[in-house]
């Protein structure tokens, strides 16, 4: 076993996961400004910056579709139910008693049973509905170039109600992973890696000589 | 070298980004300036009438005016006496009703309530001579008045009390020399003192439009694009386009503001949409009565109070008649917030001898509603009041109210309800049981004049609000900003506190074991 820095954050992955935390929370903030929770810039100001923000933030994830295709990142979020139910003992009772991470990091498996299927919900399931009902919601009742009202045919009640799900539940994941980030090697390490791209990684010796015949 | 390219590229980027987002360019309309182009040009008329020589004449009769209007005109009079300006009703398709003849001749309103039993005063604004009764021939054409909708000198103007005919002191000769396209002050001769006086009904129509600022109507602005109501109200054979609720019901040959501005006027997508739901005038016009006030509720039980036994009135500190023998009490606004409702064009009316279904009594009854595809929120002015009515047949009287004289039934002159109810009633062929009282009345008056511009329309927040934003009222469908829904919110509000005090929770027993 050797620690060594490891590049395991890639360039654009940082920047991707920065630029969409912050579309996400600002986004976050316009949105609950709209639905009535607070008032900052105004309702009007609230809408036309959420709306413009959820553009860029539609343009980030085409890129980071790409990005995941094209180097097969994606391959890291491929379930797994091998050592889930360690890792949950892990984050409910192992962690207090100082034990070590049941799963280890690597470059090519950088997340463990249990982020993988937070994650893939988060890109699959959670993300879409956001995104989907958020298109909706900004084309309802659309008037195409022949003055013929397109999207009409069922009430925006359906679509903010999936719409305000989603937020919440992104609320909730922005501070269950905020939080979660804080049980690295040291509270501040996990956020340091995904800044500086580099961690220090336990490897075993046989992972380090494959990894140099890779190279 | 490849690192620093890449963040400059970058930052540059999100530079212009930021400055995209937050800056707003004033956008050129390029669709208005055409639209103030060809409204800019007034026609020149191709005739000067005062040229003709069968019109340089003295004229006896307004009629040998109007015949002097045939002899060259030859089959214009058939035009307007087709028209509802000269037959104050028009068939119509009613939903629970069938076809039937709306007009003034038969529904009711709660101001003056109707002019059946009054036609000498009420004449004064039908477009014909001698409409003393309801015998008047509405196919005789010689009556048709043309100079009281084409002069241009603005001398003609029809007497008081005289059926419709001008006051004895107008130069015929001048009128009918000086004849052209109808212009406010023609229109306006009737549309702005409907119910009485300036303002009283409309809200929305007065004679301070006849020179206003922009702020009061963009389009009439005396400053701006001065439009007479014949820009948008245009007729073709004399059919005006544009109709309102008061009297009409069917959803035909209205004037819309889409027709010169098309339904996406705005340069951001999201107020078009608006456009599929709300009309126009929703947020163009966010207050009427802006100069004079408007006579929102008129209580006729008050009236009959003599003083010495004579009639009396009392007035507000605008000048405003908040009490009149005649009349009763009345209330007014100034610079008055619409109401809104769901409108899809078609209207039902109060109409003699209909028996009353709700109170308070709707005169009119415009349908919509949000589940309707076509309706379409718009802004309107409520009167409400209370009128008399016979509880034993449960219909509203139309009582006969205006009478040269006294001792010819006429309330405003004898002040006897019984007697004025009966005349009334008997005019128009209805059954009086003898008994009387006041029932509460309610009728909606589209607001579709007035409009403000832009910068004083309607702000997002004013609707998108929680409580008591102007569309408070309206229902039955989900608005942002105004609307939640209360199971998401409390099962979102309890996933985040179980989050935070999960988080919180871990985090502590962490310490703890870590200490």
């Amino acid at each position: 076993m050797v620690k060594k820095q490891v590049n395991i954050y890639k360039r654009f992955e940082r920047f991707w996961h920065w630029t969409q935390a912050s579309l996400i929370i600002f986004l976050a903030i316009t949105g609950f400004e709209i639905h009535g929770s607070f008032e900052l810039f105004g309702f009007e100001k609230a809408v036309s910056f959420h709306q413009k923000t959820s553009f860029a933030l539609l343009g980030l994830i085409a890129f980071a579709i790409f990005w995941h295709i094209t180097t097969g990142e994606w391959r890291q979020y491929i379930p797994t139910t091998h050592k889930l139910i360690d890792q949950i003992r892990y984050y409910l009772f192992g962690m207090f008693r100082g034990e070590k991470h049941p799963v280890e990091k690597t470059e090519l498996s950088k997340l463990n049973p249990l982020q993988r299927l937070i994650y893939l919900g988060f890109k699959i399931v959670l993300i879409p509905i956001v995104v989907v009902s958020g298109l909706l919601y900004m084309f309802h009742k659309t008037i195409d170039i022949n003055n013929i009202v397109v999207i009409s045919k069922f009430d925006l009640e359906p679509i903010a109600t999936l719409h305000t799900l989603g937020a919440y539940l992104l609320l909730a994941f922005l501070i269950i992973h905020v939080y979660m980030t804080t049980t690295g090697q040291t509270p501040l390490s996990n956020i340091k890696a995904m800044i500086t791209g580099y961690e220090e990684i336990e490897q075993e010796e046989e992972q380090q000589q494959e990894k140099g015949n890779i190279s | 070298m490849y690192k620093n390219i890449c963040i400059v590229i970058f930052l540059v980027i999100i530079v212009l980004w930021l400055t995209n987002f937050f800056h707003k360019d004033e956008k050129y309309n390029l669709h208005l300036e055409k639209l103030k182009q060809e409204y800019a040009l007034k026609s020149v008329p191709s005739v000067d009438h005062s040229k003709l020589p069968s019109l340089n004449k003295e004229f006896k009769t307004p009629q040998e005016v109007t015949a002097a209007c045939i002899s060259c005109h030859t089959e214009r009079h058939k035009e307007i006496i087709e028209s509802s300006h000269w037959n104050w009703e028009r068939v119509a398709y009613i939903e629970n009703r069938g076809i039937s003849f709306v007009g003034k001749k038969n529904v009711l309103n709660n101001f003056c309530i109707g002019s059946s039993a009054n036609e000498q005063a009420c004449a004064k604004c039908h477009i014909g001579f001698g409409m003393s009764n309801n015998k008047f021939d509405f196919t005789n054409a010689k009556n048709v008045d043309c100079m009281v909708c084409h002069d241009n000198s603005n001398e003609y103007f029809k007497g008081s009390s005289l059926a419709g005919y001008p006051d004895r002191i107008v130069n015929l000769k001048k009128v009918a020399q000086s004849v052209g396209m109808p212009t406010k002050t023609n229109c306006g001769s009737c549309h702005f003192y409907s119910g009485g006086g300036n303002n009283v009904k409309h809200g929305d129509l007065e004679e301070a439009l006849l020179s206003c600022d922009k702020s009061i109507d963009v389009h009439m602005a005396a400053n701006n694009m001065d439009m007479s109501c014949t820009s948008c109200h245009t007729a073709e054979n004399h059919v005006m386009k544009g109709r309102l609720y008061s009297v009409s019901s069917e959803n035909i040959n209205r004037a819309y503001c889409g027709d010169c501005h098309t339904n996406t006027p705005h340069f951001d997508d999201l107020l078009n949409h608006h456009t599929a739901k709300i009309a126009c005038q929703t947020c163009h016009i966010p207050v009427y009565s802006k100069v004079n006030s408007t006579m929102m509720s008129w209580y006729w039980s008050e009236a009959g109070k003599l003083h010495d036994g004579k009639p009396y009135t009392e007035v507000d500190e605008n000048g405003n008649p908040t009490y009149s023998s005649i009349r009763g009490k009345s209330e007014w606004e100034k610079n008055a917030i619409p109401d809104y409702i769901w409108f899809n064009g078609t209207a039902n009316h109060y109409m003699l001898g209909d028996t009353i279904k709700s109170i308070p009594v709707a005169m009119n009854t415009l349908n919509g509603s949000f589940d309707d595809k076509y309706s379409k929120i718009i802004p309107v002015k409520i009167s409400y009041g209370d009128q008399i009515y016979d509880p034993q047949t449960n219909m509203l009287i139309q009582p006969k109210l205006y009478a040269p004289q006294q001792g010819d039934s006429a309330y405003w002159k004898d002040f006897n309800w019984k007697l004025a109810s009966k005349a009334g009633m008997d005019k128009v062929g209805l059954p009086f049981s003898g008994d009387y009282d006041f029932i509460e009345t309610k009728m909606y008056w589209p607001i579709n004049h007035m409009v403000s511009p832009k910068e004083q329309s309607v702000g997002c927040a004013e609707c998108h609000t929680r409580d008591e934003g102007r569309l408070a009222k309206l229902t039955g469908f989900y608005m942002p900003g105004r609307d939640r829904i209360w199971y998401i919110d409390f099962f979102g509000n309890l996933v985040l506190i179980f989050s935070i005090l999960g988080v919180l929770g871990h985090g502590i027993i962490r310490l703890i074991n870590k200490s």
